[in-house]
């Protein structure tokens, strides 16, 4: 399967990184392939008739060469084709076989990567949300794309060779000792030497190996950093010092590479000598044999075949380790999705939200993302059906914890959450977080229609529905002059829209749901002044008759407020009305006179 | 691919010289079964153990002298692959940096990245492969085929003839399977889009409830993934088996004909035997082409990639201008004389349109503007990552177009919008390369307030930062990044929304501090909040492009009806927001003014 560069770049860093839970990895796979244990019992079937037909091709080389007879005129013409027909027949029929193997594999891994795809999607959107703080999203897509791609390449090719190579050590083994037991001693003096070598290569090559990956996995961060930092080291007219920096990382990851490489060139070679050994040993005494007639040429010859047969699978093994390992090693990122703790269940007696007023309790409520670190404490309050709660601090301060909270995110260490009475873990999820209406900074729309973009919270919504929340939401106007009205497709994150247009078509997408609370982040610095103003509106009019949490930067939302929090790293420092806090002369007070310092 | 041929020009001899051992290392190779037959036809017949050995022994040195050539050969191409590279890469990166603003749009910064590490990594692996199996296969299929000839030329015309079929049969899998692959690669494109979206939107997703539906739509796309890579590769799987075929069935014609051959007393069976194990090497050698061949074609669409930055035509030229254009007599230190300009070529879509002003030494100009009416563009223009549609900008009377770009940035500190930290050390990211004096740094980080949390950190100053500054909270950024500007003493200073995540008081006592220590510096300061500019000497109002306003606070409060607005709605006197957003619940205080 094709990857993408980009992909790969940033997978780049650990291309053949070591597994380190082998165990449960293999146990993982184990799974995903026992599913499918019909077909992958065909496939050893089909592995196992295709190889034995490949094997008995030089036997029957050496039937048909022994009927041409050692003098002119010797020739068994009858046999030769007898035999000849026999290995055409027997080729055709194993290369059958081979395509339907392979055919049957790709059968196998597609399957289990749509499998394992889906699974792992289906997990990430039963992960809470905070999973998505904490890891780059290169990183998630790496594991879905890139790190499916190596474990279904190895599952549709390594498998089959392993059974292959296994399939031709065994059958070219009994071939030769067949054809001739006392060659078959050399061969056999031979292997222990191909394998010990092996072995020895690879457990002095592994460690220069993995650090040329590692010092790869440093360059590949490096560039990164300089390329995206580029116009500061402009500015800062650094080119040269960053050149001289980035010379240093790119001798040493060449450096890497070259002497993984200076050992990595022994092997092929090296392997390649000792069958040559064996191929001299073989011709010597095959001779000899020959000479006291025990053997004929014609067996000399398929013996040959065979030991070349036989010693190409061992050159191999190297290799496919090295693929296995990778295999695994993306595999065990894979499972570390699947095996992250998802979002509480809804308990069994979680009853759905019904007919909401509005009432939102907050009951010593304790919390912290990590356990020993607590950022909201004992904190209380009530918002009543219709009210406005604003929540002011600097930006990064921890507001978002709030929301967080109120649609159950995240469950509170301590205290509860109530709305209607009812608290928060006695309500199913979906139906606590449908009486919410959420219209954050980051405006997220989808690679849809604009209709769609807008219906997207309601299902079997009418088109009149639609326009009238996009006309509440002041952007009919303008979704009506586009040449597809409300069919208009947006491209991904919508960049043929204007931000404040991607702002108000979320407005609209809220005022369609018709829920009784509000989030609402106030911040819209990033779109024009009149634009702005659109926005006010749509947003006043969807305030109404909610109880509303605001994210408040305008001082006429704080000022009207019927509750002000004041957060600040995190923690709600302050609260009450905007009079109380400044008589408090706090942080709040302190905030709304800093600037005349 | 002709660039890589141009870095690999230095090393020709030293390639000629491992080829050359790689070519005796493979004849050697091939040697054996030529041997294998000698004995089996001339020897055996004579009937002399003694003589079989001594051909076992030659055996035995060219197995030897096949190796040790061979590894020899191996090491030496190594050795090109990772000094071609490495020049490759150093000039890659060193170009990188001198590309112009646009040429880098262009390009994209995921790109560039790719370009400088997965293309040159797979550049490194074909320079390595091909000089080590591109000498060795093609030696041994024609080495082989040969070999063959002088051994049995009729039975290797037999062979040949199965050549062109092969070939064939690969340029028929491969135009068929290629163009499939790259349905794949849009299936998988479109799979990622789903996902990216479902990343960025979870909350949305969420709190909509609308997983389920997620979830369907993805299988559907994934499903889609999976179907196309079936078909790709079912195509792509013919090729084995029917290369294995084709070779097979052509070495059973070989005994056929042999047989004949044989009979007739035109060759020895000997020579079949041997011919056979040829067979099997050149067999290998046509699969490691086709492996060559994939291997090859990555590797010239990356040596493309690279190639297209390489050549890049050098941007930003410095020009000489006519004497009556230099310096004139009396000149404010910067000015902008009717600039326009727009990223795109087209004169339609300009960013900025007919800007003109003018700071004198030591003076100050806030800009302030929605995202997007071209604030942080002046910036770029200025510090020239872009050249001027129309118009000039001066530095001190000069066109900065006649300024050599180290000349003219050496004059300024800056710290951009979403700035970067890089992971080094505190120190290391003040002084940032310009080997500044530690007084210097500890002076630029305290007018910068960032000498309180920094001593604060393991090491204080020698404290090494992590990705992106991750370890640092929005606010200590941005202050880290003003110490940066600070430290070098610019005589232009350029703050682009560098305070946005400073509270109130930090974001005054910054600008204090900078007023009072750097009293030469002349400011440009960008920001969001009225706030931050409204004390500056000059302020120009921006929207979409156009300047709207340009003068202090006061006057533009009675005469720039879009500043008035941006200060009525981030600094009370609400009226306005009242009349405009009458939904309101109840009216506003009067007379507070203040902001968050």
């Amino acid at each position: 399967m094709a990857v993408n560069p980009e992909n790969q770049a940033k997978k780049g860093q650990t291309p053949v990184s070591k597994p380190k839970d082998i165990k449960s990895t293999i146990k993982g796979l184990w799974n995903y392939l026992c599913r499918y244990r019909g077909l992958l019992f065909l496939a050893i079937l089909l592995t196992i008739s295709s190889n034995l037909l490949a094997l008995i091709g030089p036997m029957l080389s050496g039937s048909a060469i022994d009927a041409i007879g050692s003098k002119k005129g010797e020739a068994n013409f009858q046999k030769i084709f007898f035999y000849a027909g026999l290995m055409i027949i027997f080729y055709i029929v194993s290369s059958a076989l081979t395509y339907l193997l392979s055919l049957l594999m790709l059968e196998i891994s597609r399957k289990i990567v749509r499998q394992m795809r889906n699974d792992i999607f289906s997990k990430l959107m039963e992960l809470p949300v905070g999973y998505f703080d904490k890891h780059l999203s290169g990183d998630i897509i790496s594991r879905i794309s890139y790190d499916i791609d190596v474990i279904n390449t190895s599952l549709s090719t390594d498998l089959i060779q392993i059974c292959a190579s296994i399939i031709t050590v065994i059958g070219s083994f009994i071939m030769m000792v067949v054809i001739s037991p006392p060659l078959m001693v050399v061969m056999v003096l031979m292997i222990p030497v191909s394998i010990f070598y092996t072995r020895y290569m690879a457990r002095k090559t592994r460690p220069l190996f993995s650090k040329r990956s590692a010092k790869l996995g440093e360059l590949n961060g490096f560039v990164e950093e300089m390329i995206s930092g580029h116009k500061t080291i402009k500015a800062y007219a650094r080119e040269e010092v960053m050149l001289s920096k980035f010379d240093t990382i790119n001798e040493e990851a060449v450096t890497a590479y070259y002497n993984a490489d200076y050992y990595g060139s022994m092997v092929g070679p090296t392997v390649n000598f000792i069958n040559n050994i064996s191929l001299t040993i073989v011709a010597v005494f095959g001779a000899v044999l020959y000479l006291f007639e025990i053997l004929s040429l014609g067996s000399i010859s398929s013996f040959v075949l065979y030991s070349r047969k036989f010693s190409g699978p061992i050159n191999e093994a190297a290799n496919i380790v090295s693929e296995l390992q990778s295999a695994l090693a993306a595999a065990e990122r894979v499972f570390r999705v699947l095996k992250e703790e998802p979002e509480v269940k809804d308990t069994k007696d979680a009853k759905p939200l019904t007919e909401v007023i509005g009432k939102v309790e907050l009951k010593d409520v304790t919390f912290g993302y990590h356990k020993e670190h607590t950022i909201i404490k004992n904190l209380s309050l009530t918002a009543k059906a219709g009210s406005l709660t604003a929540i002011v601090g600097p930006t990064g301060a921890g507001k978002t914890t709030i929301i967080n909270l109120l649609m159950r995110f995240y469950d509170p260490d301590f205290g509860t959450i109530c709305v209607d009475e009812k608290e928060n873990r006695e309500i199913t999820r979906e139906s606590l977080r449908k009486s919410y209406a959420m219209v954050l900074q980051d405006t997220w729309v989808f690679g849809g229609t604009i209709f769609e973009n807008i219906a997207y919270g309601k299902e079997n919504a009418t088109m009149e529905e639609v326009v009238a929340a996009a006309k509440a939401a002041k952007i009919h106007s303008y979704i009506s002059k586009l040449p597809d009205g409300y069919e208009t497709v947006l491209t991904e994150d919508g960049v043929n829209i204007s931000k404040g247009q991607k702002q108000l078509l979320t407005i609209a997408r809220a005022m369609l749901l018709d829920a009784k609370i509000l989030i609402l982040d106030e911040a819209t610095s990033n779109v024009d002044t009149r634009t702005e103003i659109q926005i006010q509106k749509a947003m006043r009019t969807l305030m109404k008759g909610k109880t509303c949490f605001v994210i408040a930067h305008r001082l006429s939302t704080i000022r009207e407020a019927d509750l002000i929090l004041v957060v600040e790293n995190g923690n709600v420092v302050e609260q009450g009305t905007h009079w109380e806090l400044l008589k408090k002369q706090g942080i709040y007070s302190k905030l709304y006179y800093s600037q005349f310092q | 691919m002709k660039r890589v041929l141009m870095y690999l020009k230095p090393y020709r001899w030293k390639m000629v010289q491992g080829l050359s051992i790689k070519i005796i290392g493979t004849f050697a190779d091939l040697g054996l079964p030529w041997i294998l037959a000698y004995i089996l036809n001339e020897i055996i017949p004579l009937g002399k153990i003694s003589k079989i050995i001594l051909w076992g022994m030659v055996m035995l040195i060219l197995a030897v002298m096949a190796r040790n050539f061979n590894i020899m050969a191996n090491r030496m191409a190594s050795k090109v692959a990772k000094d071609t590279v490495q020049q490759i890469r150093h000039d890659l990166f060193k170009k990188i940096n001198t590309l112009s603003g646009a040429q880098t749009d262009t390009f994209t910064i995921p790109s560039l990245i790719s370009r400088l590490t997965s293309d040159s990594y797979n550049i490194h692996q074909m320079i390595g492969m091909m000089q080590r199996l591109g000498v060795r296969a093609p030696m041994i299929l024609f080495g082989g085929v040969i070999l063959t000839f002088f051994l049995e030329p009729v039975l290797t015309l037999v062979l040949i003839a199965v050549v062109p079929i092969l070939a064939a049969v690969v340029f028929i899998i491969s135009k068929k399977g290629i163009p499939l692959y790259g349905k794949v690669q849009k299936s998988v494109d479109s799979m990622i889009q789903v996902l990216r979206e479902n990343i960025s939107g979870i909350r949305v997703v969420k709190a909509l409830s609308k997983t389920e539906y997620e979830k369907r739509r993805f299988a559907q796309k994934n499903e889609e993934v999976v179907k196309t890579d079936f078909r790709a590769g079912s195509v792509m799987a013919v090729s084995t088996p029917c290369m294995n075929l084709l070779l097979n069935v052509g070495l059973t014609l070989v005994i056929v004909v042999g047989a004949y051959r044989v009979n007739s007393g035109a060759a020895e069976p000997g020579t079949i035997t041997a011919f056979l194990s040829y067979f099997t090497m050149i067999l290998n050698a046509v699969l490691a082409l086709n492996r060559i061949f994939v291997v090859f074609s990555k590797a010239s669409a990356s040596a493309q990639r690279i190639d297209q930055v390489l050549s890049a035509p050098e941007d930003l030229k410095v020009i000489s201008l006519k004497e009556e254009q230099k310096k004139q007599i009396v000149t404010p230190f910067v000015e902008f004389r009717n600039v326009s300009f727009g990223y795109s070529m087209s004169k339609e879509f300009l960013t900025l349109k007919e800007i003109s002003f003018q700071i004198e030494k030591g003076s100050g100009l806030g800009i302030i503007g929605a995202t997007g009416s071209g604030k942080s563009t002046i910036i770029n223009l200025l510090m020239r990552f872009y050249d001027v549609t129309q118009g000039a900008i001066l530095i001190d009377g000069y066109d900065i177009r006649s300024i050599p770009l180290q000349q003219l940035r050496s004059k300024f500190g800056v710290v951009f919008q979403n700035d970067t930290i890089f992971m080094d050390s505190i120190q290391e990211n003040i002084s940032f390369g310009r080997e500044l004096e530690e007084k210097q740094i500890i002076l630029a980080a305290k007018d910068a307030c960032a000498d309180n949390f920094i001593l604060e950190k393991e090491g204080g100053y020698a404290y090494r930062a992590a990705i992106r500054g991750a370890d640092f909270s929005g606010g200590q950024k941005q202050r880290l990044l003003i110490a940066r500007a600070l430290a070098g003493n610019p005589q232009i200073l350029i703050l682009d929304d560098s305070s946005s995540a400073l509270d109130y008081k930090t974001d005054a006592s910054v600008r204090q501090a900078i007023m009072k220590h750097y009293p030469e510096a002349t400011i440009l300061l960008i920001a969001q909040r009225i706030s931050s500019v409204m004390h500056m000497k000059q302020i120009l109002v921006l929207e979409d492009g156009k300047m709207i306003g340009l003068g202090t606070h006061q006057e533009l409060l009675k005469t720039c009806d879009v500043y008035k607005e941006i200060y009525d709605s981030q600094i009370g006197m609400d009226q306005k927001g009242e009349e405009n957003g009458s939904q309101s619940r109840k009216s506003g205080e009067e007379g507070t003014n203040s902001c968050f």
